[in-house]
């Protein structure tokens, strides 16, 4: 991504007779890569006017709207009038979980209301991210590996592990809501009578098992793009040197596909980290499944101030979680395409 | 290449920012004021009607019927989806955006004293106003938003106890006779009562519904809440009792509409509290075994019919309409007898109309007509409050806990009552 910034990577060359010019150029050889320059420019500005439009000014707008204050209603009236400025309040009362007093100021959020909510969603949506990468990855991996290998009808089983990922989420979570059902498959299946959606355990673990079916195929394919980078010479000459399966899979294996497998992992993560549809189906966010990203959608239809102040917070936690997994897990995202060929200055 | 340290973590930011700015899409800053309700009450030329998914085919040939009769004041439909969320939120877009294509909107009952709140609604009075009488009450009551009526009734919805006639004899008039023939249910091994308890809005209808019945009610004449009286303790207390000693059967909390007519259709209830579409599928559809012997009632209160939960759409004029006069005269066609008529013979939706629940043609056609219309008529509306998104909020999740015996009735309510405070007090 970062080498196709055209301008600021061609132009140093220019500067300082780097090797990439041998001998001397003549003027017009300067002018033609200055007007390269702006010519590149120009190609650039509508992408770079598109971004600002559908990234920069919406990011803008939310977090101006996240200082202003929610209407209020006018008693007198009975008409909503605008809220005003709110400070950095509507980030306060999140954060510490404060509602709106009915004599003015604030007081701990009673249940029921969605501020009262805020930690336990952020636990929630953690809980859930943990556990389903955790299966995804290990599920995946072994996917991967069997896919990996040639055998007959490969393609077919490839095809085949693709189906769940294929499939809107909103449909795969109606369709785990009939099989979770109290008189559905699940229960069928193992002779049980378990409140599937109604209690909170089984309700997390439904919504586990629907998200890990969906998603491992994602993981799986990633994976595999990685297993296949991997030279069979390699394998080869471990076997001539006497390693074991285990040694194989764990000296080569792991090591030759760990930068396809962060860049799979990362994706996952951020991808539950938003989790909304699966839990917002299944339970509508009963029994301890409200994720923040239902917590935003719930709170929009309640006032769209402090819904903005939310899914700034929320950005801010994925943000956060993102920046960890590329500065300090290795996962390279963006680094890898630039960094082959130009070397470093 | 430093640039590109510090690009790496600026272009992440920048993929996940689309998550922020897709959450940021649905609002439009602090609206107030609304539009002018004085302007274009004589205009007159083509508008649009907006309503969700026609999955019956009612609007379009209503609407050719009107374009006949009228050829300079043609009505275009504006189909929304069929899902009642997203039809709110795109009604919400359009009428902040001040869109003055949206001149006639259907809108749900618990709608209209937000968007009313808003200013986006004309209220119907003075040159505005439309004929209300032989409107059952409830339904008035429901378009009514501090003493001004902003929405038109068109159609109406309550709820209906249906029974096993063959178990049954005579069907219960209260709720404690409900709860004394569930003996009848045990000696056949089956569940006795159930309605909708998922926690969704159809546990706020099934809760307000026990509320009201036992002569409670969420929100008092002011729009405040007062839930901490005994009556409605009682009220929820009675399921939560029959949740307690079985009566509802356990698995009831994970019942929407259709996951409960499925277990009534397929034997396992005595009673159920559900809407009248359900009369339809338990009589025709293959797999129902309660075909020959389905009884209808209406809804037990305390020593009488109880007080169901009103459903139904009607429909609003905007403020920002540039055609205001065709407007109301098309909103006067749509409540005129013999669209309501059609309404009921080709929608199966209630009419608004009281006379037509004694229609001999409808009453054959649609057998549950005069069940719903005492139904409707002891119906009381969903709290009619701008705040009902917190106020349902606050029902379901505090209902919810109590159902499951994780905190008392009393304790429920009072925990209700707080939140509903709080959303009033604004922040």
């Amino acid at each position: 991504m970062a080498t196709e910034l055209g301008p600021t990577s061609v132009k140093p060359p220019a500067s300082g007779g780097t090797p990439i010019h041998h001998g001397p150029k003549g003027v017009g050889e300067d002018n033609k890569i200055l007007s390269q320059g702006k010519w590149a420019s120009w190609l650039l500005a509508p992408t770079i006017i598109a971004l600002g439009i559908v990234i920069v000014y919406p990011i803008i707008s939310a977090i101006v709207m996240s200082l202003q204050k929610d209407a209020g209603l006018d008693p007198a009236t009975g008409l909503f009038t605008a809220g005003g400025p709110a400070g950095i309040q509507n980030y306060v009362n999140w954060i510490g979980q404060q509602c709106a007093a009915p004599g003015g100021g604030t007081v701990a959020c009673p249940p029921g209301t969605l501020g009262g909510q805020f930690w336990s969603a952020t636990a929630t949506t953690f809980f859930f991210t943990i556990v389903t990468v955790t299966f995804e990855t290990v599920l995946g991996f072994w996917m991967a590996m069997i896919m990996a290998r040639t055998f007959k009808g490969r393609s077919m089983v490839r095809a085949a592990v693709l189906v769940p990922w294929a499939i809107p989420t909103a449909v795969t979570a109606q369709l785990w809501l009939f099989i979770f059902a109290f008189e559905g498959i699940a229960n069928k299946l193992f002779n049980a009578s378990i409140l599937w959606t109604g209690s909170e355990w089984p309700a997390k673990w439904a919504v586990i098992i629907a998200d890990t079916w969906k998603t491992t195929p994602f993981m799986a394919l990633l994976i595999l793009a990685g297993l296949q980078m991997i030279p069979a010479d390699v394998y080869e000459a471990a076997k001539v040197d006497g390693a074991t399966a285990w040694q194989r899979f764990r000296m080569i294996t792991l090591p030759l596909v760990k930068p396809a497998l962060m860049v799979a992992i990362l994706f996952r993560t951020l991808d539950a980290l938003r989790m909304f549809d699966l839990p917002y189906i299944l339970t509508q966010g009963a029994n301890n499944t409200t994720t923040l990203s239902i917590l935003v959608i719930n709170q929009i239809r309640q006032g769209f101030n402090s819904a903005a102040a939310l899914s700034t917070i929320t950005f801010i936690i994925i943000f956060l979680v993102a920046f960890i997994f590329v500065r300090f897990l290795g996962a390279n995202v963006v680094e890898q395409s630039g960094a082959t060929g130009k070397g470093k200055k | 290449m430093k640039s590109r340290k510090f690009l790496l973590p600026a272009a992440t930011a920048g993929i996940l920012a689309l998550t922020l700015s897709a959450c940021a899409g649905g609002g439009g800053g602090g609206t107030t004021g609304g539009g002018d309700a004085e302007a274009n009450l004589e205009g007159r030329g083509p508008i649009t009607y907006v309503q969700g998914k026609d999955n019956s085919n009612v609007v379009r040939p209503l609407l050719d019927k009107w374009n006949a009769a009228h050829p300079d004041e043609q009505v275009t439909f504006k189909e929304q989806t069929d899902q009642a969320d997203q039809q709110h939120d795109d009604l919400v877009q359009n009428f902040q955006a001040k869109n003055e294509n949206y001149d006639v909107a259907s809108v749900d009952v618990i709608w209209t004293a937000e968007f009313a709140a808003r200013g986006w609604l004309q209220p119907l009075e003075g040159e505005m106003a439309i004929d209300t009488d032989g409107m059952l009450e409830p339904t008035i009551e429901a378009g009514t938003y501090q003493g001004k009526l902003y929405t038109a009734p068109v159609s109406s919805d309550g709820g209906i106890l249906y029974y096993r006639k063959d178990l049954v004899a005579t069907p219960p008039k209260t709720w404690n006779e409900m709860m004394e023939m569930c003996s009848i249910a045990k000696a056949n091994n089956i569940g006795c009562y159930s309605g909708q308890f998922k926690q969704y809005e159809g546990l706020t209808v099934n809760v307000s519904e026990a509320i009201n019945s036992a002569g409670g009610s969420v929100l008092d004449e002011q729009g405040n809440p007062s839930l901490t009286t005994p009556d409605a303790e009682q009220g929820l207390q009675n399921l939560v009792d029959a949740f307690a000693n079985g009566n509802i059967p356990a698995e009831a909390i994970t019942y929407q509409e259709e996951e409960s007519r499925r277990a009534f259709q397929s034997g396992n209830l005595l009673f159920l509290r559900n809407w009248p579409y359900v009369y339809n599928l338990a009589t025709t559809e293959g797999s129902s075994v309660v075909k020959d012997v389905l009884g209808m009632t209406a809804l037990p209160g305390e020593d009488g019919p109880g007080a169901s939960t009103l459903g139904g759409h009607n429909a609003a004029i905007s403020v920002y309409s540039k055609n205001k006069a065709t407007a109301r005269d098309f909103v006067k066609f749509l409540i005129e007898e013999e669209q309501q008529k059609f309404f009921a013979t080709q929608g199966s939706l209630a009419p608004v109309l009281g006379s037509l629940y004694e229609d001999q043609e409808l009453v054959a056609k649609l057998p549950y007509l005069p069940v719903l219309k005492t139904s409707i008529e002891n119906a009381v509306p969903r709290p009619v409050t701008p705040f009902y998104p917190a106020v349902t909020k606050a029902i379901q999740e505090n209902s919810y806990s109590a159902l499951k015996g994780e905190k008392s009735a009393e304790q429920a309510l009072a925990d209700m009552q707080a939140s509903i405070e709080s959303a009033g007090a604004g922040s």
